[in-house]
């Protein structure tokens, strides 16, 4: 039933994909190869690979560095700060490209992006890690300490080994986002294959140029899948042995708490301080005016949709990411990797497969909202698997086992025990779609129905006139309605997986 | 009997897997959360007392069916003009019109791949080479007479498919702090030398910008055009939009940029903030640099309601529906109906346009040249 589920799924996941080999197929070879093998590829080839080259690995050390300061020290005022360092997620990258074009109007090229990139995207990592961090036993680091490992060592040897399911889930989420994001890199003139993707499309509609490079990103996606599950392993990561962890202590700064507050401060400011900053500034400089009675409605919109669409994409990802952690192995690995392929091809070029399918077979769907919320659930499968693969991964078969040696089914032992170890994951997971699709521009913009608007696509229309005054109520409600999906996602990621 | 109970709990509990189905399910009947955007807010148009009369075309001599019901209209123009159009024409008729926004060439070929089936009515374009692609592909239905009978000849095709709706002109936008008038490029052409290189933007993903190439290819030819394309890739640097490119301008990040008369007046007329340190330099002397872009305006086919969307064409070039341009805040030209340009505007027939037939612009071509050059 599970394997069934996930089969259905991992399919409608790779709708896009067929789209992308269905059209290199119909435009043939010759065309294909001078589509691809040309000087503009390989510059977008070189300009992709710098971007996730430089900012994975500084979203992955901001991330890592933000939990341990939160989780392993005794920083003052550290659960707030706990908070802050989960708030950027509530700002789309967009958001936080149009807020740091205000105060540097100049941002550009591969620094401006880079910057943007990890401002916007470290959540990814930090949230996961922090997660874990809670829940590690420190008998572990104790025993460490025991047998002669100083703090360092304990944190290099034992601490960051607990931590690779997170720091890997993390670092492919901000990969693959970089890979298809389009409105952050669009306004501060740095081409990625998603932004030429996207010229390609306003220039042609469905053609066959845009196609190849779906193509190739789709090469490029499958590198780093086949390079995270190589780093990944097959460890266990549960518990072991009766009994519940214990909190761990935190470690004391002391003189070291003022260096630790300034770098925080930077990184506030950096991700919260400048958009924070930007909007007031718009919001003052455009006064009552732009305060439109279409804001309602629009926010209404994007609310609905994201409900309803994080719903779904949950439940479509929960069969995947059981058997993921549960059955590990080859083919399983491909139905996950699938899913994952479906999140580096951008919302673009989803956007257009729906498009282009719905014309052609399902001509009934076309620009209807259920074809949208499928889009989107093809779109934030892969953050609702990861975050949902760590939760399994945490809730150990043995207690299911203990349930069905006590006389209980295998569907009874899964909703009685594993359900419940798991409930703030999903939630977790529905709170991070949310976001997402709060979010989301490109495949809004082609599959909407005719004249449904969203909080993302008005923004993009204010912005793209720099109506930056019009632009910011949106800029505002989008990070306002994030916000609360925000606090339930840290604070679900917080609690500790119990009863 | 403790073997019926865990009996009878089994079963319940098979059912549950399954209710997480159910979401999946529901999903299709509700979350329909769009808005339609009728209008019904204030119309930007000036005029203060309408009729119905006015808007169904009071010169036409055939008693035309009055229009009702509700049209979709494929808005690639801004959004902002659209709107104004719209509100003027509900309010007018009290037609309802849904609004599709998008830009002109992956309009014009979502329409294509559409084909019958297409919802839009009607299909507004910043640029004609959009207007083209759709009228090559049989998917137009005549435009009334009444309707061209408002717009010259030089603002419509002489098959009369679609017809202009607005014009704008190709302009050098320029920082005045580095560039005095004796330092301006002559003609569009000179942006090619290398003294440009580095100094000068454009937003070559854009249809705007592409028209402007299009109409380069009929004066000048491919190998020209071509030629100058690379140079492009070399000397400029692209931009997203028209409006970034002025931008980038005004902040000294180029010296000048290669985009459309309008941005600069409606920055003007706001705040001025992007377009302070900007001046305008008009090529004229028919360079392709001088080239003046119609927008277009059709009615499709496949409409199941040609009667209000003949009637929604005839407004936006009636005398009311050009005021708007007069009037408004998008500061294009108007074309039709003699409806003069505000008086802000460089008049049209100052311009030096060069010839070109709408027509006859190739923007598949140039899209292809453009691919060649590494610039898309």
């Amino acid at each position: 039933m599970t394997t069934l589920l996930a089969v259905v799924v991992a399919l409608a996941a790779l709708i896009p994909l067929a789209y992308v080999l269905q059209s290199a197929y119909d435009a043939g070879w010759s065309t294909a190869e001078q589509l691809i093998f040309r000087p503009r590829i390989g510059e977008l080839f070189a300009n992709t690979a710098k971007l996730i080259g430089l900012a994975v690995p500084l979203s992955v050390l901001l991330g890592v560095g933000a939990a341990l300061v939160v989780e392993r020290t005794d920083l003052p005022g550290r659960s707030l700060l706990a908070l802050l360092f989960a708030a950027p997620l509530a700002v789309p990258a967009f958001v936080a490209s149009y807020a740091w074009a205000t105060v540097w109007p100049s941002i550009g090229g591969l620094s401006g992006a880079v910057l943007i990139s990890v401002a916007a995207y470290f959540p990814f990592v930090y949230i996961p890690v922090m997660a874990t961090l809670r829940r590690l036993d420190p008998a572990v680091e104790e025993s460490a300490r025991a047998l002669g490992l100083g703090p360092a060592a304990v944190l290099w040897r034992v601490v960051l080994p607990q931590l690779r399911l997170p720091i890997l889930g993390g670092a492919l989420l901000v990969a693959m986002h970089l890979l298809a994001e389009y409105g952050a890199f669009a306004s501060i003139r740095f081409d990625t294959f998603t932004t030429a993707i996207y010229d390609q499309f306003q220039s042609t509609f469905a053609s066959a140029a845009a196609s190849m490079m779906a193509g190739v990103l789709v090469l490029c996606c499958l590198l780093l899948l086949i390079g995270e599950a190589g780093v990944r392993g097959r460890q266990r990561y549960a518990r072991l042995g009766p009994g519940v962890a214990r909190r761990g202590r935190p470690a004391r700064l002391g003189w070291w708490s003022l260096p630790v507050w300034v770098g925080v401060l930077v990184v506030l400011a950096t991700t919260l301080g400048v958009p924070g900053w930007s909007i007031t500034r718009w919001l003052i400089s455009g006064g009552n005016a732009v305060w439109t009675s279409d804001l309602v409605s629009t926010l209404l919109t994007t609310t609905v949709y994201g409900v309803i669409a994080g719903v779904v994409t949950v439940a479509a990802a929960l069969p995947i990411a059981w058997l993921a952690v549960r059955h590990p192995g080859r083919w399983v690995r491909a139905l996950e990797g699938s899913t994952f392929v479906a999140a580096s091809i951008p919302g673009i070029v989803v956007g257009l497969a729906f498009v282009s399918y719905a014309i052609r077979y399902a001509q009934p769907l076309y620009q209807t909202a259920p074809l949208l919320v499928a889009a989107y659930a093809v779109l934030f499968l892969p953050r609702a698997v990861v975050t949902l693969r760590a939760g399994i991964a945490q809730a150990p078969p043995s207690l299911e086992e203990a349930a069905r040696s006590l006389g209980a089914s295998a569907p009874a032992a899964f909703v009685r025990v594993a359900l419940r170890l798991i409930a703030p994951t999903v939630g977790a997971s529905i709170a991070l779609s949310f976001l997402g699709i709060a979010g989301e521009l490109t495949a809004t913009l082609l599959l909407a129905p005719t004249g449904t608007r969203t909080l993302a696509t008005e923004f993009w229309a204010l912005s793209g006139e720099i109506d930056y005054a019009g632009a910011a109520p949106y800029a505002l409600l989008l990070v306002v309605l994030s916000l609360p999906m925000t606090y339930l996602l840290f604070r679900q990621s917080r609690k500790v997986a119990g009863l | 009997m403790i073997a019926s109970r865990q009996r009878l709990r089994r079963t319940v509990a098979l059912a549950l897997p399954l209710s997480l189905a159910l979401p999946l399910a529901a999903c299709g009947s509700s979350g329909s959360g769009g808005s339609s955007s009728s209008s019904n807010g204030s119309a930007g148009g000036s005029s203060s007392s309408t009729s119905a009369a006015a808007a169904g075309g009071a010169t036409s001599s055939s008693a035309a069916a009055k229009p009702t019901g509700a049209i979709t209209v494929y808005n690639a123009q801004h959004e902002s003009l659209g709107k104004e159009w719209i509100d003027g024409f509900t309010k007018a008729t009290g037609v309802k019109v849904n609004v599709r926004n998008g830009s002109d060439t992956e309009m014009a070929n979502q329409i294509v791949a559409e084909g019958k089936a297409s919802p839009a009515d009607v299909f507004l374009t910043e640029n004609s080479p959009s207007m083209t692609i759709v009228e090559n592909k049989g998917l137009f239905a005549k435009v009334d007479a009444n309707t061209l009978a408002d717009v010259p000849q030089q603002y419509r095709p002489s098959t009369g498919m679609w017809t202009g709706i607005a014009a704008r002109s190709t302009v050098f936008a320029y920082d005045k702090s580095k560039l005095k008038p004796n330092q301006l490029p002559a003609s569009i052409m000179d942006l090619a030398k290398p003294e440009w290189k580095g100094r000068w933007g454009a937003s070559p993903s854009g249809a705007d910008f592409q028209a402007i190439v299009s109409a380069m290819l009929q004066l000048k030819g491919k190998d020209a055009t071509l030629a100058w394309l690379r140079a492009m890739k070399t000397n400029a640097k692209p931009f997203k939009g028209n409006s970034t490119v002025m931008k980038a301008v005004n902040s000294g990040q180029i010296d000048g940029g290669v985009i459309y008369h309008y941005y600069y007046f409606g920055d003007q007329a706001k705040t001025g903030e992007n377009s302070k340190n900007v001046g305008l330099h008009y090529f004229g002397k028919q360079d392709p640099g001088a080239f003046v872009s119609v927008s277009g305006g059709g009615v499709l086919k496949s409409s199941k309601n040609p009667t209000a969307a003949q009637a929604f064409l005839n407004y936006v070039v009636s005398k009311q529906g050009q005021e708007v341009l007069q009037n408004g805040t998008s500061f294009e030209y108007p074309v039709g109906s003699q409806v003069p340009a505000n008086s802000k505007l460089k008049p049209l027939s100052q311009l030096g346009a060069p010839a070109v037939d709408p027509a006859k612009l190739n923007s598949p071509e140039v899209v292809t040249l453009m691919q060649d050059a590494g610039l898309l």
